[in-house]
């Protein structure tokens, strides 16, 4: 009996001993994230069958605030504490630090063929090879509108008849409507300069001087478009709470637009599959075409990547889960349960047969993506300029201070380029 | 287990616990000297002191005299006083819009306000329900708990309970309505956010000086307010030369930690006005955050300079309110 003891207690010993080798030799990675909807349990699902296939890695994923992925990752990726992994919006503003996986990866041909315009925002001025990472999302800003409110009001929705809907137009449309259903707000707009550029680029906006410097001074469609804005605030076709009501952080508006507080919303692709999970049919929600002014009818790409991060002790643990992910099979998946936009030019072409029963998501997908070839060059020349958070930031808090009154709409312009000069003098030190 | 028992368990472990001690301190205390040996007792606190405070507050210093947006010191470049001479142009000190860092001096001038306003009528409240706290009323310790629960909050449950309360479509707004008034935005004009930035951060506060306050009251002796009686002074007297002179010291107290916890304000207002509207609540310690991390520029100089200059400022404080403590002692 005492023999059988022992060799019990020696048989859980070697086990746990067993155990810890193989612990040992699994590689863990660590992936930052954020998300706007279902997109954290898609992404753990495709890591998982990752991990099933490849048990010598294993991903933990931390899901963060999308404020951490603007204002604590980048602290972190400067103190060489970063992830392995992360996802991030700010692709020029933070690729000094990504890792560039072009040794790690069996095939560099398929990111060049499918992600090649995409992979130029993640890459810094020396280095115009480097595969950092893929589009998580591709993103197409634009307004959205409550049919239903149209309906009730009895009044035609513009886009219904005529591509080339003015903004102007809108906000009398929409402000006819909001009056007849008694709905709060004709239109908002999420607080961002992002989401402000679109328009703006419509109305004549050129961001850059001819030497491709950010310049706003001097910029008559840029000073346009932030009249509009500041109108609106007036009139109160826009709630005062989206803009005016804070100093110094993105907000969205996405919760008048769900709560039918406001007939028009101008935000952006990513919010298909929020809506189509708060709102479903609740009420007919569309997105419209971006609408004109003299210059143009654009909005703003964007999007976000999930990148490589230069620190991490195994590249090439990661390069093998970026290809896993990155691969057509597993992201035609990704953006189907995500309903997000690809960022990959052979699923854009085959087309997404997205997972979703609600209409009102597959009509705005199709709207959102339709107007990716429609964006203005500047639109895009903007969304890959590295600083280009430095523009949007000084934008917004800058129009906020004039939309209360702090400052004239000249001395707003004035001080939004000193913002600009003074980031960009510091980030030349 | 038997008490006895107890204390000898316990006179063994403290007995093994103090010879170790002494088994390290008795060298030292050999090569220090007697007289010196206390720097040896302080020493753990100096050294948390020293890592986690002096070096970091030293760092900033540092880091306020460098540029560019490097993490590091070593790859920082030295600008020497640039930030500070960035912070401090101005072509009128009394109008921001003059000034190169306009946000800065708004923000400077926002937290005077707040400061003066803040502590102010929160050390006259704190006072006041003190003294009534201190009779001797119907439901006193009922009332005094009532007081102190909203110290137990969190700040942004603090800010979320009143924002949900002065909102466009908040309770004040429905109440007021019912009532047949017109909807105010109370977070939505400048002088009213200023106003509830103000009122909500007394009521998050104010039971915690009360609360010493009223200690500071039930320290003074029954016996001097007898005395003041038999002398004929009626309540006002004898709040003014007994009451008052004898809550100097405490006063004082709660004046230097109310002053320096109104001057470093940030997380409640943050979450309940977000700084606006426009900056009307944009306060030093929002400044200094969004400078140097909200930005994606980080202006990890500019904002160590204004902290510098905010930290001067809470000193100088400090060291006038001591003074007149000093001056004022009875």
């Amino acid at each position: 009996m005492k023999r059988l003891n022992l060799l019990l207690v020696f048989v859980l010993l070697l086990s746990l001993a067993s155990v810890s080798v193989q612990a040992q030799n699994v590689i863990e990675l660590r992936m930052t994230w954020y998300t706007d909807g279902n997109e954290d349990q898609v992404m753990r699902d495709l890591l998982d069958r990752f991990e099933a296939a490849n048990p010598d890695i294993k991903v933990v994923m931390d899901v963060v605030p999308y404020s951490a992925i603007l204002e604590t990752l980048p602290v972190q990726l400067a103190a060489g504490e970063g992830p392995d992994m992360a996802r991030v919006t700010d692709l020029g503003g933070l690729a000094k630090y990504y890792l560039d996986m072009s040794p790690y990866l069996s095939d560099t041909a398929y990111w060049e063929e499918n992600m090649g315009p995409f992979l130029k925002w993640m890459r810094t001025p020396d280095n115009d090879t480097a595969i950092s990472g893929f589009m998580t999302q591709l993103t197409v800003t634009g307004p959205y509108i409550n049919r239903t409110l149209f309906e009730q009001a009895g009044i035609e929705v513009p886009s219904d008849t005529r591509a080339d809907v003015t903004w102007e137009e809108w906000a009398e449309v929409t402000r006819a409507v909001a009056e007849a259903t008694g709905t709060q707000f004709a239109m908002a707009m999420d607080r961002t300069g992002h989401r402000f550029a679109g328009p703006a680029i419509s109305m004549g906006a050129k961001y850059f001087n001819d030497e491709g410097k950010p310049m706003v001074v001097g910029d008559e469609g840029f000073r346009a478009m932030a009249q509009m804005l500041l109108d609106w605030h007036a009139d109160g076709t826009m709630p005062l709470e989206v803009w005016a009501g804070s100093s110094g952080s993105y907000v969205a508006a996405n919760e008048e637009f769900i709560n039918v507080k406001t007939v028009l919303y101008m935000s952006g692709s990513w919010q298909i599959g929020q809506f189509a999970k708060n709102i479903g049919d609740a009420f007919d929600w569309e997105a419209v075409p971006n609408p004109c002014g003299p210059a143009a009818c654009t909005g703003m790409p964007g999007g976000a990547a999930l990148v490589a991060i230069g620190t991490t002790k195994h590249p090439e643990a990661v390069a093998r889960v970026m290809e896993f992910l990155a691969s057509e099979e597993i992201l035609g998946e990704f953006y189907a349960r995500t309903l997000f936009i690809p960022g990959h030019l052979g699923l854009a072409e085959k087309g997404v047969d997205f997972v979703t029963d609600v209409e009102q998501a597959k009509q705005a997908l199709s709207v959102f993506a339709s107007q990716v070839g429609k964006l203005d060059p500047i639109a895009y020349a903007l969304q890959a300029y590295p600083f280009n958070r430095v523009i949007f930031n000084a934008t917004r808090d800058r129009l906020t201070q004039a939309i209360v009154g702090e400052l004239t709409l000249d001395e707003a312009i004035t001080r939004i380029q000193e913002d600009i000069d003074a980031a960009l003098a510091e980030a030349g030190r | 287990m038997p008490k006895n028992m107890f204390n000898t368990l316990f006179s063994t472990v403290y007995s093994a616990i103090m010879e170790t001690v002494g088994l390290l301190a008795e060298p030292i205390q050999r090569w220090l000297g007697t007289q010196r040996m206390g720097y040896f007792f302080v020493l753990p606190n100096m050294l948390i002191f020293g890592v986690f405070i002096l070096f970091p507050m030293l760092l900033n210093f540092y880091y306020a005299m460098t540029g560019g947006t490097q993490l590091f010191p070593q790859d920082r470049p030295f600008v020497g006083l640039s930030n500070f001479e960035r912070l401090f142009t101005c072509g009128d000190f009394l109008n921001p819009n003059t000034c190169v860092e306009d946000r800065f001096w708004r923000a400077v001038f926002n937290t005077i306000v707040f400061v003066v306003f803040q502590v102010g009528g929160m050390v006259l409240l704190a006072l006041i329900t003190a003294l009534i706290l201190n009779r001797k009323i119907v439901g006193r310790g009922f009332f005094r708990s009532v007081f102190f629960y909203p110290v137990l909050l969190s700040p942004v449950v603090v800010a979320l309970i009143w924002k949900w309360i002065l909102q466009r479509d908040g309770l004040l707004n429905a109440l007021i309505v019912s009532l047949g008034g017109e909807r105010t935005l109370f977070l939505l004009n400048s002088n009213w956010a200023t106003f509830w930035a103000i009122v909500v951060s007394i009521w998050a506060q104010m039971g915690f000086y009360m609360l010493i306050l009223l200690a500071g009251l039930q320290a003074i002796p029954k016996e001097l307010y007898e005395a003041a009686d038999i002398d004929g002074a009626n309540s006002w007297q004898s709040f003014q030369y007994v009451t008052m002179p004898l809550l100097m010291p405490t006063m004082l107290v709660v004046l230097v930690l109310s002053l320096i916890r109104a001057v470093q304000v940030f997380d409640q207002i943050f979450v309940l006005t977000g700084g606006g509207p426009g900056t009307s609540t944009f306060y030093m310690v929002q400044y200094i955050y969004v400078t140097g991390f909200s930005n994606q520029i980080q202006q990890f100089g500019l904002a160590s300079a204004a902290s510098v200059v905010l930290g001067l400022t809470l000193l100088v404080f400090t060291l006038i309110q001591l003074r007149l403590g000093r001056t004022n002692a009875y």
